[in-house]
């Protein structure tokens, strides 16, 4: 194994203030299981999970309550033993409505029991290993929630040559990852074994920002022994040094065409919440009902990293974590650059949540955007090479066509436009507006065009 | 002599050039069929789209030369299918001018909010990332993207609550599809009638976030025996295709969800 600095530096990008000194020098606590639990079914991209339990059923923690409903699609299992009180459609905390499990916790915390892993891992059928994890309900941790099965899964014609473990853990205040490697770094490295053996991956590359020397040194003695090409790489701190296609560059200087997946540089990206969790999946069987998320911001008395059970409501965590210091300027699920700003307390957080971030009222500003004044600064903060302020007058004259010939699908959404811009303007939820519309349109095309087709 | 010259040059030009045109109106003409100017000028002319067609010419086009149905102008209603189908000689079945109403009566006084909301000033915005603060997760976010979309003006937002003019409106069903929360209906002009709310929470939910929101207590299905009122999911539904005259079910609801709203032109909202 080899430590090296990254050669190579994506476009773009910003630097925040990070403000991670709060929380990143204090241990993990892991939080009691509080009385309810709001278990969310879409939780992971794709399709949403479909439920297997109803209300009055009895659970115990690891008991599968909603399985996989596609191709792209995961399960979902119960954080702790328990009542169901009701299986209902509800807000989720990434704002959308869902159906939520709801659960009362028994207070036993009592887990199905899993079979003993019986024979070695290392012996096992790729198929084999993709089956338990999918059963795990692994998805991937650092946010977007993507099936880890599906990624496991190139299709025919694609070879993944270089995995990529994604420490980077960019977004400021958040320090989940950062801890979990410090304390959890043999977990992960064997994960990365198994994620290695199931890809056929010649290359590893475990990506870390330099502004956490404690979690390299901890990941560099965990992966010390590792054999084949294996190598740490310190990539500069920036925003959004942790994206997925700005981590690939970073590691191999290949660029993910527009449109393309990571596969398509023979890449493939893994957060290391998730290189912990399939280790679990494998090792122990063990689905996946918990995880470290970081709790901070001015507004909260105890800023903690708490490992807390999926389903875990904000309120309780907040509880947790000493309750609120004056008052509450936003609640964001997630760090603040990326984040949804919630409108309830009593929202469970998920799979993909890192962190809870409590800001002030002080910290809080409302901005009336004013028009583009033509600066560039977006432009030179985009790590996606995109155009955001032509992008962002289109789109608000809903111009969708020019707007995807401008490529705004290929927007990763990472909000360093905003960041940037002088006038205000709010180019993130143009894009996003953008992109669901854009997607709209293409379905409306595609679907017309296949009618044409039957019609000839 | 220079005078006699230059005007046989000017009128010589001049004759060429009739001569040409005189030779391109003969042979270069299109026929253009007189009845599609006759049909397009019945149109209203405001080229909203509605009937599928790009615009009302496209439309009269069509109509006269393809033989398209003649009742597919809303915003002229059935006075011009009338007129259409007279003209062309086709028959047209009579139907209702249908207005649209928005189905929710909580503005800022009944309904209450939980948070602020600082993001992009349009509906669907506000609903990615799950309302703009109203507790009400079905009722009307108020952010105007519907009065946006009317292509005449008939939606005007009061007190964070949009109210349609039935007067104005041209039935083109565009405030419909844009809706996110998808609030807006279409019913018969004759209607008047109309429980405005669109909440599927239960009554104990319903009542903690609005004080007009329905609250499916069943007393207005009850009065009319569920003739023309129905329940569903929590909700009590007017059912247009069944008449409903019962004006004592508005003193009934206990919650004044149920409201006399004449959709009729030229009378207010």
């Amino acid at each position: 194994m080899k430590t090296l600095r990254a050669l190579f530096n994506p476009r773009g990008g910003i630097h925040p203030a990070y403000h991670k000194e709060a929380t990143d020098s204090t241990r993990v606590e892991v939080m009691p299981v509080p009385k309810t639990l709001y278990v969310a079914l879409n939780q992971h991209l794709g399709a949403p999970s479909r439920p297997v339990v109803k209300k009055g059923d009895t659970v115990l923690r690891g008991q599968p309550l909603a399985e996989s409903a596609g191709y792209v699609s995961s399960w979902v299992h119960a954080p702790t033993s328990g009542i169901i009180k009701a299986v209902e459609s509800r807000l989720t905390a990434g704002g959308q409505l869902a159906t939520v499990v709801e659960i009362e916790a028994n207070g036993a915390d009592q887990a199905i029991e899993s079979p003993a892993p019986a024979t070695d891992w290392r012996v096992m059928q790729t198929r084999e290993l993709v089956d338990l994890i999918l059963q795990a309900g692994v998805i991937g941790m650092g946010g977007a929630g993507f099936p880890t099965q599906v990624k496991l899964l190139p299709p025919p014609g694609k070879t993944i040559e270089t995995l990529v473990i994604n420490g980077a853990e960019c977004e400021p205040y958040l320090t989940a990852d950062h801890r979990l490697m410090v304390e959890e770094s043999a977990r992960i490295s064997q994960g990365i074994q198994i994620v290695q053996r199931i890809l056929g991956a010649t290359k590893v590359r475990v990506a870390i920002e330099d502004n956490k020397p404690e979690a390299i040194a901890a990941m560099e003695s965990a992966l010390k022994m590792a054999e084949g090409d294996i190598q740490l790489v310190v990539v500069k701190t920036k925003y959004p040094q942790g994206a997925e296609k700005q981590l690939i560059y970073s590691c191999t200087r290949r660029e993910v065409p527009s449109g393309g997946l990571p596969m398509d540089v023979g890449a493939l990206v893994e957060n290391v919440g998730t290189a912990a969790a399939i280790s679990d999946a494998v090792f122990l069987r063990r689905p996946l009902t918990e995880r470290v998320l970081t709790v901070t911001g001015d507004a909260v008395a105890n800023p903690k990293n708490v490992l807390a059970r999926v389903g875990t409501s904000f309120r309780d965590l907040i509880g947790f974590c000493g309750g609120l210091r004056g008052p509450v300027g936003k609640v964001i699920c997630g760090g603040p650059m990326m984040g949804v700003a919630q409108s309830s307390l009593d929202v469970g957080m998920n799979k993909t949540t890192s962190g809870l971030l409590l800001l002030s009222r002080s910290q809080v500003h409302q901005y009336t955007s004013t028009p583009c004044i033509g600066c560039g600064r977006c432009v030179q903060a985009c790590p996606s090479s995109l155009l955001p302020c032509f992008l962002s007058e289109n789109l608000e004259a809903e111009n969708f066509e020019e707007a995807e010939r401008l490529n705004v699908l290929d927007c990763i959404e990472c909000g360093a436009c905003a960041f940037e811009c002088p006038a205000h303007r709010p180019l993130v939820q143009h894009m996003r507006q953008g992109k669901a519309k854009v997607i709209q349109l293409r379905r409306q095309r595609e679907t017309k065009a296949s009618r044409k087709e039957k019609a000839t | 002599m220079d005078l006699l010259i230059q005007t046989l040059i000017i009128g010589g030009t001049g004759l060429a050039c009739a001569a040409i045109l005189a030779v391109a109106a003969r042979f270069l003409a299109v026929h253009e069929d007189p009845r599609v100017e006759t049909v397009s000028a019945m149109l209203p002319g405001i080229n909203c789209g509605t009937c599928g067609f790009a615009g009302c010419a496209e439309y009269a086009k069509d109509v006269v030369l393809h033989g398209a149905a003649a009742d597919l102008c809303k915003p002229g209603g059935s006075e011009t299918a009338a007129r259409i189908a007279a003209f062309m000689g086709v028959e047209v079945s009579e139907s209702e001018r249908q207005v649209a109403i928005v189905l929710c009566k909580g503005d800022n006084t009944a309904a209450k909010r939980t948070v602020g909301y600082n993001g992009l000033l349009d509906c669907g915005a506000a609903q990615q990332v799950g309302g703009n603060g109203k507790a009400c997760r079905y009722g009307c976010l108020g952010l105007a993207s519907c009065a946006r979309a009317c292509p005449v003006g008939a939606i005007e937002i009061r007190d964070g609550l949009a109210t349609i003019h039935p007067g104005l409106c041209i039935s083109c069903g565009k405030c419909v599809v844009t809706c996110p929360r998808r609030l807006i209906r279409m019913v018969p002009e004759s209607r008047s009638l109309h429980v405005l709310c669109s909440s599927l929470d239960r009554g104990p939910e319903v009542r903690k976030v609005c004080s007009v929101g329905c609250i499916a207590c069943t007393l207005c299905a009850k009065a009319v025996n569920g003739q023309g009122i129905a329940m569903r999911n929590n909700l009590a539904v007017v059912d247009y295709t069944v008449p409903l005259t019962e004006e004592s079910i508005i003193a009934k609801c206990p919650q004044h969800t149920i409201e006399k709203r004449p959709g009729t032109k030229g009378e207010a909202a």
